[in-house]
């Protein structure tokens, strides 16, 4: 089932107009933030379908922007957000791309600066929520009905037992677990969906643990 | 987890308990959260909409200038007028519209099953509020059941206007709102699957249009119609009218109806009323020239 919660039906709390193409965007846009791990100095946004068609009357744009600055959906912030990116020296561009996707609500992001860069595509499917469906090319099967952790991390032997440890160690429990890499001993991503919202303690130690390169969680 | 509305009704009768407790019931077990915290969390989400309500009554408008104050128009007339449809139902309509309004004009608001159908369980909420005299808790209740079914819909159906059209969107708010106006006013279970199915069936193919793509125009009124059609449909369910067609048929039907809905009329203001004469002239003022 798509929807676990209640709070996904009654709610979120958030700036208006639509959850889809406004609370749904910004979390996309801060998935890709928190996937980051700090602020990008530049962001090329793709918008396909009905974002495409209408993003600016629904504030799609400013919406994913405030994700990127780590804004939740009901932050006051959110209607400056593009200006206050510029102010902040981020280079932005948006697309409106022509091609027909899955979900008529998608959203292709890549971020970066000097140092990484990282693409992420994501859909908005109704009431705020989102869900990410290709990071950095792997596909993700990532439901978006559980909170989720997004490891990458280099692909060598210890790596995945020392993030499971470290979630044992929590009494954390692992829901479907997903491990993906594009060539032997290269970048790998690994996807652990779990029961109960990550504390930032747990994502820290997750954090400084061996071969595990950044970190991201996905709440509920 | 309940995966229907037959499930829904059929737990809550088995164990003699409210729709709404099943929906708190299920919370605590899925999030392994206290009733304290589940209860809290939800009671916030009301304290959003009631101060959503008392902005849009006290006058907003949205930056296009498209949508704003009708919200003041209506509770003014009914100072000075009795309304024809009653006070109860014009109260319901005033007050979806003040929140779609603030939503409009980019406020805060509580999305309810999203933020373009958010009026609807709120505006008959505190409408029926004055009718009823309910306790903090069953107003906080009322938002548990509408949970309920809106969570049955969002699994088995949709309540994406992009990928259902209006009925997924305003058409669940409204079954929503049907259903937890009959549990307030002391109806059973079955009697609310009953208000949801015969609001719901009033809103199958409703396309969704938004003119120049905001969340304005039409939908701050689908939603006083949507609120409305709730009352109404609650007033039937507690008559003892019953749907000849069983709600979760319902609630598949519209999914089905969605899915063959062209794209045009799902969000991506190219067709209905976005794609009048006036529509596309008010597209042009509100971007100087026209999105395509």
């Amino acid at each position: 089932m798509k929807y676990r919660s209640v709070f996904d039906i009654i709610g979120p709390v958030m700036i208006g107009p639509s959850s889809s193409h406004t609370a749904g965007a910004a979390r996309i846009g801060r998935a890709a933030r928190h996937l980051f791990g700090r602020q990008p100095e530049y962001a090329h946004i793709h918008l396909y379908g009905s974002f495409a068609q209408t993003y600016k009357g629904h504030g799609t744009d400013v919406a994913i922007i405030g994700g990127l600055l780590d804004y939740d959906t009901d932050d006051t912030r959110m209607r400056s957000s593009i200006e206050t990116a510029k102010e902040l020296g981020m280079i932005i561009q948006f697309y409106e791309e022509q091609a027909q996707m899955d979900h008529p609500n998608t959203a292709r992001i890549v971020i970066g600066d000097k140092k990484a860069e990282l693409e992420l595509v994501g859909i908005s499917i109704g009431g705020g929520k989102a869900e990410v469906t290709k990071l950095n090319g792997f596909e993700l099967r990532l439901s978006g009905s559980h909170p989720a952790i997004l490891l990458i991390h280099d692909d060598r032997y210890g790596a995945i037992a020392s993030a499971t440890t470290i979630l044992a160690s929590h009494e954390i429990n692992i829901g479907r677990m997903e491990v993906s890499r594009k060539a032997e001993g290269e970048q790998a991503l690994m996807v652990i969906e779990v029961d109960q919202n990550i504390e930032d303690t747990v994502l820290n130690e997750l954090e400084r643990a061996d071969h595990i390169t950044q970190v991201a969680r996905i709440s509920d | 987890m309940f995966k229907n509305v037959a499930e829904l009704v059929s737990r809550a009768e088995t164990e003699s308990i409210q729709i709404s407790e099943v929906m708190i019931r299920q919370e605590m077990e899925v999030k392994q959260l206290s009733r304290e915290q589940v209860y809290s969390q939800m009671e916030r989400n009301l304290d959003v909409m009631e101060k959503a309500i008392e902005d849009g009554l006290k006058g907003v408008q949205s930056h296009s200038g498209l949508t704003g104050g009708d919200a003041v128009l209506i509770q003014n007339y009914m100072r000075n007028h009795e309304p024809l449809s009653g006070n109860l139902l014009m109260d319901a309509v005033s007050k979806a519209v003040a929140t779609n309004e603030v939503n409009a004009a980019m406020g805060t608001i509580c999305a309810t099953p999203t933020a373009g159908s958010a009026g609807c369980v709120p505006g008959t909420l505190f409408a029926v509020k004055n009718q009823l005299n309910p306790s903090r808790e069953e107003m906080v209740r009322y938002l548990f059941t509408s949970g309920a079914f809106g969570f049955v819909v969002a699994n088995n159906a949709s309540i994406s206007g992009a990928a259902g059209g209006c009925q997924a969107e305003v058409g669940s708010a409204a079954g929503m709102a049907a259903a937890a106006i009959v549990e307030m006013a002391g109806g059973t279970p079955q009697q609310s699957s009953e208000a949801m199915a015969i609001t719901l069936k009033n809103m199958l193919g409703l396309i969704c249009d938004p003119v120049a793509g905001l969340v304005e125009v039409p939908c701050v009124k689908r939603n006083a119609m949507g609120a409305s059609n709730a009352v109404v449909a609650a007033d039937m369910a507690l008559a003892g009218v019953t749907s000849r067609i069983p709600c979760d048929e319902v609630i598949d039907a519209m999914y089905k109806v969605g899915q063959r809905m062209p794209s045009d009329f799902r969000e991506t203001a190219q067709g209905g009323l976005a794609a009048t004469v006036t529509g596309k002239q008010l597209e042009a003022q509100v971007y100087g020239d026209a999105l395509d």
